[in-house]
């Protein structure tokens, strides 16, 4: 046995070799290639509206309509919809705190609204934005944008853009960390967890 | 939060901003909008219980409930077997019949509303809608809910109460949950309308106005109650008037930046004249708004979860 092979990428990658997970870099690069997706889909900016849907996904709403500005050169009205009056499963928990809703003050009606989240799963969350955006207004359109779709969809709704498609087990939890909530990005895949948010 | 909402000391300091974040969100989803309607109670009943006269409260407390999507069905004492003689319980236990998720009770009995929510008659959730001299939680929650749009935190702030303390469960709450979210009360009325023990109360009491308004950022005038008064509280109208009304003189010593509440109905002229009322630093009609609000927060957060 001669030379080991070097070590590709040393400490500062150090989970990368785990599957599906993606690190600040590449949510960086996700979320730009979304944005030229949507610019592309949409021919241009006009008519966009960017909704993120509480937590993580009003962060992530307002990185991409910062990308579609730095690509195109004109500000896209970002905003946010929290669904939690209009989740399914309200009956299941005690009654939640509720996020903040802030839609741009251009409304939704006749716009093409881009919903963002960050991890698409059962699909119970995007029928609730579905709803809740129905009391909006009424959008030429709505398109779904997410950072990471998990899949086991419980619910014939399918995404648009997707940064990245990990294939999981339900008794895994996929975790995305932003640096306005969290301190740092990162997406990981928590084999421990019990797959129920 | 508790299962019922009886005295505004069922809430903590984090319940009640729970409440009032809550209300926020509540008016900023209804706000403007076409449909200002929420699914979120769809398929609740919500009973409101009326054993005493109201306008505003029954009718905001129907429309929060509805807001919601709940089915409201009003129960007023006159005009229900109520009138003929038809005691509490048997009331309770005929609304456990039909199937009521909440009870919005008011009364003329101080602690209705607890004996409703702990005698075992009803498994609903009971929000007090007033009960005789006692509470009024969600009247205080709405007070503190438009006091923090108008003063931001309302932690240091200092609230000045005026006028007839003795028969007002408004004072009674607001006292309690203005102070627990760190505001300081001063209850201000003559000696015979202020009740035995509020030494006791997380507050200062003064016998006269005046002083009390120049450091005040706040000043809730308080309905003279002469429904409630069977003996002479004070020498005549004119001389309360004249001695604990808000008129323009008074007005013209708060600090600019003041607000000026009323839990309504107003007497104008009493407690408080028609050009202080109407001015643009009387929230009192912005009141009436911010109670749907408030109302809403407290039915969503006790029938919106698992029960």
């Amino acid at each position: 046995m001669s030379t080991p092979v070097s070590d590709p990428s040393p400490s500062a990658r150090g989970r990368s070799d785990a599957p599906g997970v993606l690190d600040a870099d590449d949510i960086a690069r996700a979320l730009t290639r979304i944005a030229h997706e949507v610019v592309e889909r949409n021919k241009g900016t006009a008519g966009l509206v960017v909704l993120g849907i509480p937590s993580r996904g009003v962060p992530l709403a307002k990185r991409l309509a910062a990308r579609i500005a730095a690509v195109e050169g004109t500000e896209v009205p970002v905003g946010a919809l929290d669904v939690t009056m209009y989740r399914d499963d309200l009956r299941l928990r005690p009654a939640r705190a509720l996020e903040h809703t802030d839609i741009p003050p251009g409304g939704v009606d006749g716009k093409v609204v881009v919903l963002v989240d960050d991890v698409l799963f059962s699909g119970r969350t995007i029928r609730a934005a579905l709803t809740a955006l129905d009391d909006v207004g009424r959008p030429a359109a709505i398109r779904l944008a997410v950072l990471v779709d998990r899949g086991h969809r419980e619910l014939p709704i399918r995404p648009d853009h997707v940064g990245k498609n990990i294939p999981t087990s339900l008794r895994e939890s996929v975790k995305v960390h932003l640096d306005e909530i969290d301190g740092h990005d990162a997406v990981l895949i928590d084999a421990a967890g019990d797959g129920v948010r | 939060m508790k299962r019922h909402l009886l005295t505004a000391a069922d809430l903590d300091r984090d319940d009640a901003t729970l409440v009032l974040d809550t209300a926020a969100e509540m008016a900023r989803l209804t706000e403007g909008r076409s449909v200002k309607k929420l699914p979120t109670l769809r398929g609740r009943t919500v009973v409101n219980l009326f054993f005493e006269d109201s306008t505003r409260t029954r009718t905001s407390f129907e429309l929060a409930a509805k807001r919601l999507s709940a089915d409201v069905v009003n129960f007023s004492a006159k005009g229900s077997s109520v009138s003929k003689g038809e005691s509490l319980k048997d009331t309770a236990l005929t609304l456990e019949a039909m199937g009521a998720d909440g009870v919005v009770v008011r009364h003329w009995a101080s602690g209705a509303p607890h004996r409703l929510a702990y005698s075992g008659w009803i498994r609903s959730s009971v929000v007090n809608a007033g009960d005789g001299t006692h509470e009024h939680p969600t009247q205080a929650l709405l007070d503190a809910y438009t006091l923090r749009r108008h003063l931001g935190s309302l932690d240091g702030r200092r609230v000045t109460v005026v006028g007839d303390v003795l028969h007002s469960r408004v004072a009674r709450s607001n006292v309690l949950l203005l102070s627990t979210m760190g505001a300081e009360v001063t209850l201000v009325g003559p000696p015979t309308l202020l009740p035995v023990g509020v030494e006791g109360w997380p507050c200062q009491t003064s016998y006269e106005l005046d002083p009390a308004l120049a450091k005040a950022d706040a000043v809730m005038m308080l309905r003279v109650q002469r429904e409630r008064m069977s003996a002479a509280f004070f020498p005549s109208a004119r001389e309360y008037s004249r001695r604990y009304g808000l008129d323009a003189r008074r007005f013209a010593l708060l600090p600019e930046d003041a607000v000026v509440l009323h839990p309504g109905p107003m007497n104008r002229g009493m407690e408080i004249t028609a050009d202080v009322a109407d001015s643009d630093r009387s929230v009192i009609v912005e009141q009436v708004t911010n109670g749907v609000y408030v109302r809403m927060a407290v039915l969503y957060l006790l029938l919106g979860g698992a029960s």
